[in-house]
């Protein structure tokens, strides 16, 4: 079995595509970032790819509502190449202005709109995952039962809990009731914004946006894309965390050695898993 | 036909709320009922009522939004503002509107054909007097836009029915046919050729085109240098040398001899530093530096494969009438020099300073006498740059990890932006040395980026001078920074990794006539085809395309066998680039519009012609009783106010809104703790496969300046440095810059206090050990107005000077937060505290000045700061945080509430000469940190520390209450920490 190769796209105003390549590195992930404009080109091939990534930044500078241009372009010329991604046993996340673009193509369901605060906002959160006791109805068949048996989304496989950054204006999740009823129903909610250790730490509400019932990322395709506003590339060292100066003076007491990694890599590797 | 396009939220809109709020806060005669926004896409092209229907289904998202052709209109309100822009002004939605329009449609704009956004905000009043409505009506719209660069339409709701709507938004460009080339006659009497110099060049209506801040002797030199070559000089060649000439770019008041310092102020006392460290460091190897002052930025060795540049720049004058325009200007611009350095640095952390007046002030100012030209308000001015830096550095995917805030009544007339970037670059391109770059004679001259208009003319002399009536409104840019990212990423991700050109530099101040003629002296010599630039819009002249300060562009060297593939790529990246000429080794910069020649000027006398004035200083020495302080100052309640002074409390709403997390190198953030605590230094890995970190602080003590700027740098500089020491960097692996922000630089007494102030530099820089890379100045930070009365005013900023520090530090997990960490940790403060209360925020608090500014002893400091270091190497110090303004009070409960613990001290083991209690708290002496250690460390942290002045001072508890013996008296003093957050974040809440 070989290592997956990964497709992180760029260009027009895109900007967290080197971080989040590196994470799917670490992973294990083979990676190419590729302007759109040469898939469009057809320089380079979705097809060839079993991860895409649309990464943070800031599409178009969100002039005329963020993600919507980027989404349009997409929309324009790789449709078809798209659905066709989308209709394999393959892998796509949308992270931040990534999400609102994959919520623009109705890849995944609701919309993002303007924080509560009305302002651009960098922090961090806590999430709660999906809650993976409930995977038992809803094994998939096919290939990669085996990875989806422990979780309801070959993304989420063994994250009951964890804390990321969050840098977004517009994260404010919104969709109709009977979109968020549909999402329950299929346990396709992938994240909660949480009160957990970062929260308490810092004394900050949970919820940092205003989401509609605390929704801070969401699943499509039976699991195979996530789409969330927080930012698990940032998150995949230790010295990242916010507290890891406090956490190492712990350690540091304890005799204890500092840790590598951080909490944000779990959701790389368990991509990368997906197909080893 | 142009069509219209609205857009509303289906959903509740939360900028409307956040808008409801904020008018509701300008203080109204009514209360505002409800507020209402629609987007407006005005789009100048002929389209089918198909391609209507798919326009606004690419424009809308139909979960969020509704989009009509008819205003979608409240019922009820009681008027509308329409913002739009002016005409040329950048219009970033209006562009990405057209973009996807044709992309979507297939279509393709006419030249002049575009897509105008605009929004509409409806308010509704109740209570009051409606008579009162329209003056609500107004103060509302005047909070809404700047009328430098935008446009308000106000209809209250009958006007609005009678109106049928708002009228069509179409802010056209339209200019009369391209002016021609003139020549001017410079063989004229002494007080015309003066007044040239100060108000432009004469046009043929008889106004004038705006300052050439060219005085009398460069004038006659000029005038000499034409009447040898038998001709007038045109006009494009006289504003080509204004520009090449002026003080904003050749520095002449720090380059032209004052006093005995014969070569000047900068080679004397920033560059002399930096020539005696590098000379020192190399006898034992350990030089650093890789390119000092020939760049865009400086740069110092990162790694074996790596170069960090670094470069902080000065946006005040545009920032003073356009807050928000020249903020963003100011920090895309200074991104640029990152993208400018060597063969190009890839931007990696954004810094910000910004000095201003406290919002709340409420000084009304105005440019002219009659009072028609209101100076914005201070609020009004803190907004617009933390939003302007907002814009710039979040939409640029560039983490902003540090930065400051610093008030004064003084900058009130003019604001001071500083902006900086740090770039990293492979040592390497290929074979080549990345920090060397040459333009060969025979390689194009490629401008890419952005397109050119009537932005930012005169920008580069506008700030050589002071601000008043006849400061061009013109002179304000809005940087669009999804071009300049574009063009970013297919340069130093892409182009230069190919080795697709020989040279690059950024057209900032004075445009294309700068950078060519700059980047001209590499291959010897220069030939520009105006006519091939391209324009935003036709009908510029050709002196107005040569200096225009359009933004987002970089001027490039393509040798002409890689033209093709250069070309190419930028196609595909969306990025336009365009031949525009080519360097050639004739001596010349010869500029050609069409056939005709406008520019003919020899290299030598374009760069070096400019007769070097020598300067003279008045000394002055100022003696300031020193106040008596009586009662009893030291108190919670005291201590508290202390906290909640604007110079000292927590800015975390600006810190929260700038991105600090992209890239994913954040290590030491902004926020520190479990308090969220304003760091002074912060740390960033750039490149994530390696565990070194760049450490950054800053130094900023222009309080001090009042009493003697010699202290001011010493202290500066030494606030830099500690800083970084004290969150773990190493004292012999960094480099300063400086940014020296003067005000009336013509004036002898302030030319004294600047020969003090780069005296000062060098003095410490050399005794430190710390060589400057790069520095920028600003020297007529004065603004010339009237105030509410109509009478004249000049408001001078206090001599102000940036020192910004970068160290590289080998291991990122072995820097230190400032938060406390563990109850039962001894507290150390580390340092001599005096009686340095001069400038103070303590004597500020009641007004008072004092005399005593703290002085600083570079051998002693520098003894404990490599010391420090050690110490942090050997995970020894669970936190540590630098004493600066507010002197060990307001350290004590930074540190403490970052950790949300409390803690015991005991003032009377401090070290140094200062005896009473709030000498001990307040005074602000130099060279301090106060850190905290595990009891079972003590005795190895003691055993490092011998030999410098330090003392254990106290004890962290877990009891959330400082409390303070002093001569006072046991526990005179007992603070809660819950109360002192409080009295830290209160200063900006509503921010």
């Amino acid at each position: 079995m070989t290592n997956p190769k990964a497709i992180i796209l760029s260009g027009y105003g895109l900007n967290c595509e080197e971080e989040t390549a590196f994470a799917f590195q670490l992973a294990g992930a083979k990676t190419d970032i590729v302007h759109i404009n040469d898939l469009i080109a057809g320089i380079k091939k979705l097809a060839n790819y079993q991860i895409l990534a649309v990464p943070g930044g800031f599409s178009y500078g969100d002039d005329t509502g963020s993600g919507k241009a980027y989404s349009n372009k997409l929309r324009n010329h790789l449709k078809e190449d798209l659905q066709n991604f989308l209709a394999k046993d393959k892998l796509a996340i949308g992270i931040c202005n990534g999400f609102q673009i994959l919520t623009n193509l109705n890849v995944v369901p609701g919309a993002l709109t303007f924080n509560d605060n009305a302002r651009y906002t960098v922090r961090w959160v806590d999430l709660k995952a999906a809650d993976n006791s409930r995977m038992a109805t809803r094994i998939n068949p096919g290939k990669a039962a085996q990875a989806v048996q422990n979780s309801i989304s070959p993304w989420l496989t063994g994250i009951t809990k964890l804390s990321l950054p969050i840098a977004h204006g517009e994260g404010k999740f919104i969709a109709d009731k009977q979109t968020l009823q549909k999402l329950k129903d299929q346990n396709a909610i992938a994240f909660t914004y949480d009160k957990g250790e970062i929260c308490r730490y810092q004394s900050l509400p949970a919820n940092p946006n205003g989401a509609t019932q605390d929704i801070a990322g969401v699943l499509g395709y039976n699991g195979r894309v996530l789409g969330m506003m927080p930012h698990p590339e940032r998150a995949v060292f230790f010295t990242q965390l916010p507290n890891w100066p406090m956490l190492k003076e712990k350690l540091v007491r304890a005799n204890k050695p500092l840790p590598s990694f951080g909490p944000g890599l779990q959701i790389f590797k368990n991509a990368v898993g997906y197909f080893l | 036909m142009p069509t219209r396009i609205n857009i509303k939220y289906r959903v509740p809109d939360a900028r409307a709320r956040a808008k409801k709020k904020y008018f509701q806060s300008l203080g109204l005669s009514g209360q505002i009922q409800d507020v209402a926004i629609a987007d407006s896409y005005t789009i100048d092209t002929k389209l089918s009522e198909k391609q209507i229907a798919k326009a606004q289904e690419l424009l809308t998202n139909p979960l969020l939004e509704i989009s009509s052709l008819t205003m979608p209109a409240p019922e009820k309100f009681s008027f509308v503002a329409e913002i739009s822009f002016l005409p040329g002004v950048t219009d970033n939605a209006g562009n990405t509107a057209k973009e996807t329009l044709e992309d979507g449609l297939r279509i393709k704009f006419k030249p002049g054909e575009n897509v105008y956004s605009s929004q509409a905000i409806f308010v509704e009043i109740k209570n009051g007097k409606p008579a009162d409505w329209a003056k609500d009506a107004q103060t509302i719209t005047d909070s809404l836009y700047n009328p430098l660069i935008q446009k308000a339409v106000v209809l209250n709701f009958n006007q609005y029915q009678k109106n049928n709507g708002l009228p069509l938004n179409l802010p056209k460009v339209k200019l009369g046919k391209t002016p021609k080339p003139v020549k001017i006659n410079l063989n004229i009497p002494d007080t015309e050729l003066a007044q040239l110099g100060k108000q432009g060049i004469l046009n043929a209506d008889g106004t004038r085109r705006g300052p050439l801040s060219l005085d009398l002797d460069s004038l006659k030199t000029i005038r000499d240098y034409f009447n040898r070559q038998g001709r007038q000089p045109t006009d494009v060649e006289l504003e080509s040398l204004a520009q090449t000439w002026s003080e904003h770019c050749k520095h002449t008041i720090f380059a032209d001899p004052l006093d005995e310092v014969e070569k000047g102020l900068y080679k004397t006392y920033i560059k002399g530093a930096t020539e005696k460290i590098r000379e020192q460091k190399n006898k034992h190897n350990r030089d650093f530096c890789v390119s000092v002052f020939t760049d865009n930025s400086g740069a110092i060795e990162f790694d074996d494969d790596y170069l960090i540049t670094h470069k902080v720049e000065t946006h005040n004058s545009p920032s003073a009438l356009d807050p928000f325009g020249g903020a963003i200007t100011g920090i895309v611009g200074v991104n640029r020099d990152a993208l400018g350095f060597g063969l190009g640095a890839k931007p990696v952390i954004n810094v910000y300073g910004y000095c201003l007046a406290d919002p709340r002030d409420k000084t009304e100012l105005f440019r002219d006498a009659e009072k028609t030209q209101k100076m914005l308000s201070a609020r009004r001015i803190m907004e617009g740059v933390v939003a302007g830096v907002n814009a710039g550095g979040n939409q640029s995917g560039i983490p902003t990890n540090q930065g400051t805030i610093c008030f004064d009544p003084r900058y009130r007339g003019k604001p001071l932006v500083f902006a900086g970037t740090v770039g990293l670059i492979p040592k390497k391109i290929g074979k080549k040395l990345s920090h060397l770059k040459k333009a060969e004679p025979g390689d194009y001259i490629v401008m890419a980026g952005g397109r050119v208009g009537l932005d930012g003319i005169h920008g580069a002399t506008f700030s050589s001078e002071a601000l008043d009536k006849g400061s061009p409104a013109g002179a304000v840019q809005i940087g669009d920074p999804i071009t300049q990212k574009k063009m970013s990423d297919a340069l130093v991700k892409e182009a230069r990794q190919k080795n697709l050109y020989n040279s690059i530099t950024d057209d900032g101040a004075g445009g294309l006539s700068s950078s060519v003629a700059e980047m001209a002296t590499q291959s010897g010599g220069c030939e520009v085809w105006l006519d091939k630039v391209p324009l935003k819009y036709p009908g510029l002249s050709p002196w107005q395309i040569w200096i225009s300060e359009s933004q987002e562009r970089m001027t490039l060297a393509v040798p002409k066998n890689k033209w093709k593939e250069f070309s190419a790529l930028m196609k595909r990246r969306g990025v336009e680039a365009t031949i525009i000429g080519k360097f050639t080794n004739s001596g010349k910069c010869a500029v050609k519009f069409g056939k005709q020649k406008v520019v003919d000027i020899n290299m030598e006398f374009l760069h070096n012609g400019r007769p070097s004035k020598t300067q003279h200083s008045e000394t002055i020495e100022k003696k300031y009783p020193d106040p008596e302080i009586s009662g009893s100052p030291c108190s919670a309640g005291q201590w508290l106010s202390l906290l909640s002074q604007p110079n000292i409390a927590g800015f975390g709403f600006i810190s929260s809104q700038y991105d600090y997390e992209v890239q994913g190198g954040s290590v030491l953030k902004p926020l520190q703790g479990a308090g969220l605590i304003n760091a002074d230094a912060s740390v960033t890995r750039p490149v994530l496969t390696s565990k070194k970190g760049v450490v950054l602080a800053y130094g900023l003590t222009p309080a001090y300046s009042d009493i003697n700027t010699y202290n001011m740098a010493a202290c500066a500089i030494d606030t830099a440095i500690r800083a970084a020491v004290a969150a773990g960097a190493n004292v012999d692996y960094m480099a300063l810059l400086d940014n020296f922000c003067w005000c009336s630089s013509n004036e002898p007494e302030k030319l004294y206090q600047l020969k003090q102030a780069a005296k000062a530099c060098y003095d410490y820089a050399t005794a430190f050990g710390t060589p400057f890379i790069s520095g920028k100045d600003s020297m007529f930070n004065d603004f010339k107005g009237f105030d509410n009365a109509g009478c004249p005013v000049k408001i001078s900023i206090p001599p102000t000077l940036l020192i910004s520090a970068i160290g590289i530090v080998p291991d990122i997990a072995k820097t230190v937060s400032l938060d406390a960490k563990m109850p039962g940790d001894y507290i150390y403060l580390l340092g001599e505290t005096h009686n340095e209360l001069g400038g103070s925020e303590f004597l500020k608090m009641s007004g008072e000045l004092g005399n005593n500014a703290p002085a600083v002893d570079a051998e002693k400091n520098l003894k404990l700061y490599r010391a420090f270091y050690r110490a942090a190497q050997q995970n020894l110090a669970a936190s540590a945080i630098s004493v600066n303004k507010g002197g060990l009070a307001a350290a004590l409960a930074k540190a403490l509430m970052g950790g949300n613990l409390g803690g015991e001290i005991n003032l009377g083991k401090i070290s140094g000469s200062a005896k009473a209690d709030y000498t001990m708290l307040y005074s602000e002496s130099q060279g301090r940190i106060l850190a905290t250690v595990n009891p079972k460390k003590a005795k190895i942290f003691e055993k490092l520390m011998e030999g410098n002045a330090f003392a254990k001072i106290g004890i962290v508890k877990n009891s959330g209450v400082i409390t303070v013996n002093g001569t006072a008296g046991k526990n005179f003093i007992k603070l809660e920490i819950k109360d002192a957050l409080e009295a830290y974040r209160s200063t900006f809440k509503d921010y």
